[in-house]
């Protein structure tokens, strides 16, 4: 079996999927959102942002302990380390109602983004 | 314990499927067990390694290191299964000849079984480092060492289970169409993980949206259901996708299609040069 085509062809999808990821736009000025992670609470736990607009939503999480910030809703994933800050964007969104829970204390870390 | 036995449940049942798959479509090839076995391992040491550093990675990229870690390890899986497949494509119907005939375990020669090595331990890697963070909450948090390692076992057995029955399933093809179906199965799997990528590319604003939800089918099929998270794990199921994430899913799923038929014809050996 001759090992070539497969190293070329192998090489070749490297390339295709490369190019398709650097091809991204420059991040422009967004809305911006800073939500507080404090004792396993969102603060505020109720947030309303322009609907139709890119949000630039800052999570800062104030606890000794790990969060993962996630919304079904929103579409979107992301862990919030211990003492650390995350930036995510999310939309632009329709208006309505968004909830997101911290999933790693979802009895009390809930929220909900309010598009208008 | 409920609850960290539903969490472990979620992220372990990701990986178990995507190794079920991986483990059906090396049917019939020695060592296999080995290989994958490796990959686990790898996958759970990566795992424990990414959780400890989950600070370091969460500031790196101007605090998009996340998703650029993530969007990488994915990327590379997708390259790692379409290699296999094309791979296979060429090598599947000979392999299922030899089964019939043979009926044992035969070997046609070099695999790529270090690429299916990574996409496990890739697989291991992301749910588990997840795995590991949540647990490192859990008994910071005060749960008893009891509920920890209860929901963990609870959880770990669910996924397993719920992979072994995929893969037990999957052994009922018969063996004449048994090489295509997992071959279109890897197809899916590394369609699904590009789409993934791209939603963490559109997520650190690197990639545009074309569409920040080009629908939402969460009400016929909600991504939380457990049904929804298989096809999640397997063919990228996603209730409310971006623009991007579709068109990355069609065009992984393209590039393999004609890698397969381009490589795969029968009585076609592999062309000499690229």
């Amino acid at each position: 079996m001759n090992a070539k085509p497969s190293y070329s062809l192998f090489l070749g999808l490297l390339l295709a999927f490369g190019l398709l990821a650097g091809a991204g736009p420059a991040a422009a000025e967004d809305p911006e959102v800073r939500l507080v992670i404090r004792e396993h609470k969102f603060e505020p736990a109720e947030v309303t942002v322009p609907a139709g607009k890119k949000i630039k939503l800052v999570i800062e999480n104030q606890d000794a302990t790990a969060e993962e910030f996630e919304s079904y809703e929103l579409n979107r994933e992301k862990v919030v380390p211990p003492k650390g800050q995350i930036t995510i964007f999310v939309g632009p969104l329709k208006p309505g109602r968004y909830p997101f829970v911290g999933d790693f204390h979802k009895d009390s870390a809930k929220g909900v983004l309010i598009a208008k | 314990m409920a609850g960290i036995a539903v969490l472990v449940f979620r992220e372990v049942l990701e990986a178990a499927l995507i190794i079920s798959v991986v483990f059906a479509a090396t049917r019939g090839v020695p060592g296999r067990s080995r290989w994958i076995g490796a990959g686990i391992l790898t996958g759970v040491l990566g795992a424990v390694a990414v959780a400890l550093s989950a600070g370091v990675i969460a500031e790196a990229a101007a605090g998009m290191g996340q998703e650029l870690f993530n969007a990488t390890v994915l990327f590379a899986a997708v390259v790692m299964i379409g290699w296999h497949a094309i791979w296979m494509a060429t090598h599947g119907r000979q392999l299922a000849m030899q089964m019939q005939t043979i009926g044992s375990e035969v070997s046609v020669g070099q695999r790529p079984l270090a690429a299916l090595l990574i996409v496990v331990a890739i697989a291991v890697l992301r749910e588990g480092s997840e795995v590991v963070l949540f647990l490192f909450a859990q008994s910071a948090g005060g749960s008893g060492w009891v509920d920890v390692a209860g929901g963990m076992a609870l959880g770990i057995a669910g996924g397993c289970a719920t992979g072994l029955a995929l893969y037990f399933g999957l052994l009922r093809i018969p063996i004449r169409h048994f090489f295509t179906a997992t071959n279109w199965l890897l197809l899916l799997l590394a369609a699904g993980m590009a789409s993934q990528a791209a939603r963490f590319l559109v997520q650190a604003d690197f990639l545009p949206s074309l569409g920040p939800q080009l629908w939402d089918s969460s009400s016929v099929l909600s991504d939380r259901s457990i049904l929804g998270q298989t096809l999640h794990a397997l063919i990228g199921y996603d209730a409310r996708p971006a623009g991007i994430q579709i068109l990355f899913y069609i065009v992984t799923g393209a590039l393999i299609a004609i890698g397969m038929r381009l490589w795969g014809k029968p009585g076609k050996g592999a062309p000499r040069t690229a």
